[in-house]
């Protein structure tokens, strides 16, 4: 399977999805952010960090660099494309996702482990994972998800929500919602399924050394989908 | 403007100075030639009060590739890796403008180490606050953490320990030490020593801005009560732009086309240019119009002393100007040719067509000032008598609970999970344990490291307090399976000008010097603060040591969580029940005076070697060294990450269950092993001749101190992780 990382000024978490990918057995391509076109891939993924620093909203001016208008047209003709904590900011910013990422609901940086309950395995990402609820780790200032009641609607009719925040059990309360998302949402799809945006990392999550191994049955799982 | 003494003072330097200036130039400075010398001639730079003594300390060692005098130290760690590492402070641009201040100590230290060629694999810090009930603590940790956490989670560098406390003496005067570890290829590590004439000299990175004018100078006085006025001369930090600059140099390092590279950290392009002709013994021109300014109109003396971040010198080979230029290009940076390498030994500069400065190298650098200072011997302080009326009516739950919830023992996790510590994948140990470990990308390999200062014992005595920092560092490194390499310091002290000052420098650089000699322990890079205090108040003598360690397969990683119900939980090292100096003495018993714990560093390195044995033998389940608040505090941090409790026993030989409980004695650590290899490791420990007590056994979530008290794990939890968030949401 291909898959392809774009690398933007202030990416800093390309390599370690570089890392990841090819853990689980992806042929992974480094794409630079002023290519034109991307090499042929299963899947295209952005990756965390700071696009242009963050400087003005997180990802807005990632979602305008040249190599995004292929990104849009390959999630555009149904090309699986998945955008990690920044890259999920960028894909908010380019529309492909609904809603928007606010600060954190209290102001600060938070970097730990967070557990999420899968909401939908019927599509490319979560089909046939075995588990409901995975750790997985998060790193951001601004993954608070909103969206306004209409869209919210829309995104629930459309079941277009793919993770929540909640308990190891699977429990979903404001207790557990580490950075004041609505109704906990830590990721999204978009109508058709195919491009997923998400604020925590699974690719933090690959090794028993690290801070767990959830992240492991993500990458395994999604590669078998793909074959 | 003519320069006279009068000027020249207003610029730091002292009478005698400016004259010594007029005399190796043979004339009247300019304005433009004042400035640089009072940026390379002060304190923060020229280490004038303080290089005398910093030569008696151990910088050489079989596995020290580069010792102090460069960016950063080097250290082998086989397979032609090398870690590259240095701490270095920003107190007082963090007292100003905490977040500014801090994040850019934050960039500064990085570029030190990617300077070299290595990329930041990792970053610590020691921060130091005034009292927890002072009006400015609140905002100055919550500035200094942001900016830490703004300035390393942009970078994309994991932030993997640190150490924090609270204490009145740094009411006026905050400390802010960050260090930074790096990886390179043994060979292909960089040096800022020019060679070759007429090569050109190129600038890279951020434009040239008005801000940090004159920051090394402000780094090397007293504050007063004007400090609100000195806001300028903070620098600002743009960490986005310090990341492409990271990418764009280990880029164009990949090729051959460095000879020398420097990056501009204090006094800007004054020190970074003139210390890589001096290392070279070679002149540098520089057309100062090629300067890539951020502002209009700037002044050759602003340009030269500007402070702006993010900005690096390099002496490129002939020819490669084109290439490197493309690097640069692609990362959206400045690259300008600002000038040569001469023979002239001398830094000339020009403006406008005209030359603006004109100074032999040699007398800013060789000729700079060095002063042995007056300092005064400290005595070590009469022991306390403690009454044993005070400790009989303690009630031992109630002293648990203020010790666990003191400011300076509880958890600081409010702090460290503001730091991204998990990026680039590597973080095996994250901050809150002894030393935070990360792996060598791709290898079986990791590196550990930690920082420590004990400012109380140092205040006590010096000599002691010197030694008990270098001893506790190696202890943290141990206590994770990591064999001790080498450390670099942050030396944070008042004004050298002050006898007693000076005497608490001098004797505590001089038992770091002891120890580390001892120890094997060599130090690899530093720098020194002076002048941290307020008025004529200076703050607790404060060295701070980073620490760093090779565990040579990770899977043998130590960490401090009991494992197991049932295991055997042994002390290491004996316990003589030293209370003075002590988190208790001062908590509980309201008592300053009296000398720090003795260091026997026979003990130290014995119990620390044998430990290692012991890990290496894989008979160590858990372990953790005692330090602050002693063994109780110790062993409830164990339980608390473990999530286990224990049945503690008392050996028979001490009288005072306080006593034991709280005192710190040096040289001790606490491990957990299985009771079918107890006698194995007894065996051990009584060949190596290692005192041992039995301390308990694990159980699944009481802490019984003896029959009649006990604690659970969950009150346990609350006593410790409670404080500092409710402190910081208030």
């Amino acid at each position: 399977m291909k898959s392809a990382v774009i690398t933007f000024p202030g990416s800093n978490c390309d390599r370690d999805m570089d890392v990841a990918l090819k853990k689980f057995g992806f042929n992974n391509k480094m794409v630079w952010h002023q290519d034109v076109e991307l090499p042929k891939s299963d899947l295209v993924v952005l990756p965390g960090g700071f696009s242009y620093g963050d400087y003005l909203r997180c990802g807005s001016m990632a979602s305008k660099s040249k190599i995004m208008q292929s990104v849009i047209n390959f999630a555009n003709s149904g090309g699986m494309v998945m955008g990690i904590c920044n890259g999920f900011q960028i894909l908010v910013e380019t529309g492909l996702v609904p809603g928007v990422l606010l600060r954190n609901k209290y102001l600060e940086f938070i970097c730990r482990n967070v557990f999420v309950k899968i909401n939908n395995k019927n599509n490319g990402y979560f089909k046939n994972i075995i588990n409901d609820v995975l750790e997985l780790h998060i790193a951001h200032n601004e993954g608070n998800y909103f969206c306004t009641n209409d869209q919210l609607k829309e995104i629930e009719d459309n079941a277009q929500v793919a993770i929540n925040y909640c308990d190891p059990e699977g429990k979903i309360e404001e207790t557990f919602n580490p950075n004041g998302s609505i109704k906990n949402i830590a990721g999204i799809f978009n109508k058709e399924k195919n491009v997923l945006g998400m604020m925590p990392h699974p690719e933090r999550m690959i090794d028993p050394y690290l801070s767990g191994e959830d992240g492991s049955y993500f990458f395994k799982n999604l590669i078998n989908n793909l074959k | 403007m003519i320069v006279n003494e009068k000027i020249a003072i207003d610029h730091g330097l002292k009478k005698d100075e400016y004259k010594k200036i007029c005399e190796l130039l043979k004339r009247t400075p300019n304005i433009t030639e004042l400035g640089i010398f009072s940026a390379m001639w002060n304190e923060h730079c020229s280490y004038k009060s303080s290089r005398l003594h910093l030569k008696k300390l151990p910088t050489k060692g079989k596995q020290v590739i580069q010792g102090p005098g460069e960016n950063a130290g080097v250290v082998d760690i086989g397979d032609n890796d090398a870690i590259v590492f240095k701490i270095e402070s920003h107190n007082h641009p963090s007292f100003i403008e905490p977040y500014q201040g801090a994040a850019t100590g934050v960039g500064g230290i990085m570029r030190d180490v990617f300077t070299m060629g290595a990329r930041p694999i990792a970053n610590l810090n020691s921060i130091h606050f005034g009292s927890t009930q002072h009006k400015k603590t609140k905002n100055l940790l919550r500035g200094v953490v942001h900016g830490i956490g703004g300035y390393g989670n942009c970078m994309g560098v994991p932030t993997i320990a640190g150490q924090t406390s609270f204490d009145s003496s740094y009411n006026g005067n905050i400390l802010v030490n960050a260090m930074t570890l790096g990886l390179v290829k043994k060979d292909k590590i960089f040096y800022s020593k020019a060679a070759g004439l007429n090569k050109p000299v190129i600038y890279v990175g951020s434009k040239t801005g008005r801000d940090g004018i004159h920051g090394a100078s402000m780094a090397s006085a007293s504050f007063d009560d004007k400090i609100e006025e000195k806001k300028p001369t903070v620098q600002v930090g743009d960490p986005f732009t310090e990341k492409l600059l990271l990418e764009a140099c280990l880029e164009l390092m990949a090729g051959d086309s460095i000879i020398a590279i420097q990056d501009m950290g204090a006094a800007g392009l004054t020190s970074s240019s003139i210390e890589m002709a001096s290392k070279g013994n070679l002149g540098i021109e520089i057309n100062l119009n090629k300067v890539p300014c951020r502002e209009t109109k700037m002044s050759p003396y602003e340009i030269m002393l500007s402070e702006s971040q993010e900005r690096m010198l390099i002496v490129l080979e002939n020819g490669k100007e084109e290439q490197a230029k493309k690097i640069f290009d692609k990362w959206n940076l400045d690259f300008a040719v600002i000038g040569k390498t001469t023979k002239s030994k001398k830094i000339e500069l020009y403006f406008d067509s005209k030359k603006v400065a004109d100074i032999p190298v040699n007398t800013l650098v060789e000729n700079s000032p060095m002063y042995d200072r007056k300092w005064k011997k400290a005595k070590l302080p009469k022991k306390n008598k403690i009454y044993k009326d005070d400790i009989n009516n303690l009630k031992i739950i109630e002293v648990l609970k203020k010790i666990l919830s003191n400011p300076n023992i509880c958890s600081k996790e409010w702090i460290w999970q503001q730091y991204d510590h998990t990026v680039m994948g590597d973080t095996i140990q994250k901050p809150g344990g002894d030393s935070g470990v990360i792996r060598v990308h791709g290898s079986n390999k990791a590196v550990a490291a930690s920082v420590d200062s004990s400012a109380v014992y140092c205040w006590a005595h010096p000599l002691t307090g010197g030694k008990q920092v270098v001893c506790e560092s190696f202890r943290n490194l141990i206590s994770v399976g990591a064999k001790p390499i080498a450390i670099t310091n942050c030396l944070n002290f008042g004004s050298p000008e002050n006898e007693e000052s000076m005497g608490e420098f001098v004797e505590c650089v001089q038992g770091m010097g002891e120890a580390s000699s001892y120890l094997k322990f060599p130090v690899v890079s530093g720098n020194v603060s002076f002048y941290n205090q307020t008025k004529d108040q200076g703050i607790k003598p404060t060295p701070s040591i980073g620490g760093v360690g090779l565990i040579k397969d990770y899977t043998k990683m130590i960490t401090m969580d009991f494992k197991e119900v049932d295991n055997v939980v042994l002390v290491i090292g004996k316990t003589e029940g030293h209370i003075d100096q002590s988190l208790f003495a001062r908590v509980i018993l309201d008592e300053k005076n009296g000398p720090p714990p003795e260091i026997n560093l026979f003990n130290e390195k014995n119990n620390g070697e044998t430990l290692l044995k012991l890990i290496d033998n894989n008979l160590i389940k858990s372990a953790h060294d005692i330090s602050l608040g002693g063994i109780i505090t110790a062993v409830s941090k164990m339980c608390i990450k473990g999530n286990k409790g224990i049945n503690l026993k008392k050996p028979k030989y001490l009288i005072s269950e306080i006593e034991y409980f709280f005192a710190e004695d040096q040289g001790r650590y606490i491990v957990e092993i299985r009771e079918k290899d107890e006698k194995k490791v007894i065996d051990i420990l009584n060949k190596n001749a290692v005192h041992y007590d039995e301390l308990g056994t694990i159980n699944e979530n009481t802490l019984f101190l003896n029959e009649k008290t006990k604690v659970t794990i969950d009150e346990l939890k609350g006593f410790n992780t409670k404080w500092l968030k409710e402190y910081m949401s208030n």
